[in-house]
């Protein structure tokens, strides 16, 4: 190889930002096109700094925007390149356009999103709108709730990503500043490790295979267009979930650390359990401990991969459970929110019949306390002692003035 | 390719321009290629067409501006000698016409209902530059 490679420690004091670029840097990325935007901007400038310092045999390319960063991610993709690159919020939206056209296409390019608000008004600090704004978008969605996921996460997304028999992109998303900027102990993997899980890339239909020339990027009118979408939900719902499993079992094999399409803390004996995503998780599962200390059986389910949505396993895991509480962190503007409706969804055929409420909670980066989550576990233990939801359907949790509630 | 199902195809929005591997596709004349169902050259646009340009021998001095100037290689020409044009993928652009440099030119737009065989019996003659 004509690269260095880096002696790592066996836990390294690593930012969720610092601990993706590592990873970046393991998998040895071919191309990365990015456009800096806070809070993901030290992710793409460590990838840099390990191009120049000859630790990565690959190429930067700068842009002019986030469209133009996935549009060259999209070039060098379907040229044959293992690429990356991150995002967040603003930049985020801004390439709306090409995340559709990247999972199309069928390229398997790995975007950290480090989720951050969307304005108006403007706000640098995490929630998870643009996670939300991306769940329409035929990406393979892996939620990290620590620097550690956000590390291991990676290895994961590049090895489903680039399965032939996926081949489709993926997000690794983190939440803004609370993850990607809080340094935590991380345990790594060698360089050797690290690049022998995911891999060398094997090319699909890549046009720098002359003698096989191939058109990316065509156009289908009603003739062909539904059957290309057709085609790639299908991937989506019966192929991929297997293929993550898959990873996630070598994963453990690899590193001892096991991750799962759903996390359950204390959810099996649950009589009352939150469902969340992000640093919330851990929170919540240090309330849970508490509240089984006073005698309420409490549970969180996080959710680890978003897109394709863990529809069985979600009603499997919660079906003996008295009452739920959704938390999303994305306005859901004149809805009752992503989580909510998807949970509902997911059991409303079932025999589950478990009491359903929906929270809204720390928009722009509004803390999550643990003083909220008593509060919340407490009024859904009230609704499992009355046998129906006290409550609105639909509360804000945080936020100033008059209690708001809906539905 | 009416009744191939969603299942039935390669993935992703990608097509092959010829079936199987090729090599020296550089040095193989267009009808020698092994072009692919999916590839355009197997497509015809000419009913895009509204003009049609009418090629006459008798003029032509192979200068091969015609074939530099088609926007979408629509002249054919072997050995450095203008055959004809390429009508299923003509667009009927006239360009061809323009660049000529022949007098009369070797190439006239006619409507596209135009018998070839009785424009070329009437033919315009030389235009004599007027002193």
């Amino acid at each position: 190889m004509a690269f260095d490679k880096m002696e790592l420690r066996d836990i390294e004091v690593w930012d969720g930002n610092f601990a993706a670029a590592q990873a970046l840097r393991q998998c040895q990325i071919d191309v990365v096109a990015a456009y800096p935007i806070t809070p993901s901007t030290p992710i793409v400038e460590g990838y840099a700094k390990f191009l120049a310092d000859n630790y990565v045999e690959g190429e930067f390319v700068m842009v002019e925007s986030e469209h133009a960063a996935m549009s060259g991610c999209i070039g060098a993709a379907a040229a044959g390149g293992r690429v990356a690159t991150a995002t967040s919020s603003q930049g985020f939206a801004l390439m709306c356009e090409t995340l559709y056209q990247a999972s199309g296409m069928r390229l398997p390019i790995v975007l950290n999103v480090v989720n951050r608000a969307l304005a108006a008004p403007l706000n640098v600090n995490g929630d998870h709108s643009d996670m939300y704004l991306g769940r329409d978008s035929g990406w393979i969605q892996f939620d990290a709730y620590c620097p550690q996921d956000a590390y291991d996460l990676n290895f994961i997304a590049f090895k489903v990503a680039e399965d032939h028999e996926v081949r489709l992109p993926a997000m690794v998303h983190q939440d803004g500043f609370m993850t990607s900027h809080t340094a935590q102990g991380v345990h790594t993997l060698t360089d050797d490790q690290g690049y022998g899980f995911v891999g060398d890339f094997k090319p699909m239909n890549d046009m720098l295979d002359f003698e096989h020339p191939v058109t990316h990027g065509v156009q289908t009118e009603e003739d062909w267009h539904f059957e290309h979408k057709a085609r790639q939900h299908n991937d989506l719902m019966t192929k991929v979930i297997p293929k993550i499993e898959q990873a996630f079992a070598d994963f453990e094999k690899l590193s001892g650390r096991k991750y799962n399409l759903v996390e359950k803390y204390d959810v099996d004996d649950a009589d009352v359990v939150v469902v969340c995503m992000g640093t919330s998780v851990e929170t919540a599962r240090e309330v849970a401990g508490e509240m089984r200390a006073k005698g309420i059986k409490a549970g969180v389910l996080g959710i680890r991969v978003i897109r394709p949505f863990p529809f069985m396993q979600i009603a499997e895991a919660l079906k003996g459970v008295k009452a739920i509480a959704t938390l999303d962190r994305s306005s859901p503007n004149g809805a009752a929110g992503m989580l909510f409706n998807e949970i509902a969804g997911c059991l409303f055929n079932t025999d589950t019949k478990a009491l359903l409420s929906g929270y809204v909670y720390g928009l722009g980066g509004r803390d999550l306390t643990k003083a909220h989550l008593v509060d919340l576990y407490n009024e859904l233990q009230a609704n499992v002692d009355a046998g129906k939801v006290t409550t609105p359907l639909q509360q804000f949790i945080g936020v100033r003035g008059p209690k708001l509630s809906f539905l | 390719m009416a009744n191939t199902g969603w299942d039935e195809f390669e993935i992703g929005a990608m097509l092959r321009s010829f079936d199987g591997k090729i090599d020296d596709i550089a040095g193989t004349l267009q009808e020698d290629r092994a072009y692919s169902q999916n590839n355009s050259f197997v497509a015809s646009v000419a009913d895009w067409r509204i003009e049609k340009p009418v090629f006459n021998k008798d003029f032509c001095i192979d200068c091969q501006f015609c074939w530099i100037y088609c926007p979408d290689i629509s002249i054919i020409s072997r050995d450095k000698k203008m055959i004809g044009v390429d009508m299923d993928h003509c667009k009927g652009c006239g360009i061809c016409v323009e660049v000529c440099p022949t007098n009369p030119k070797s190439l006239l737009m006619f409507p596209e209902h135009a018998d070839e065989e009785a424009e070329l019996a009437k033919w315009p003659e030389k235009d004599e530059e007027k002193k």
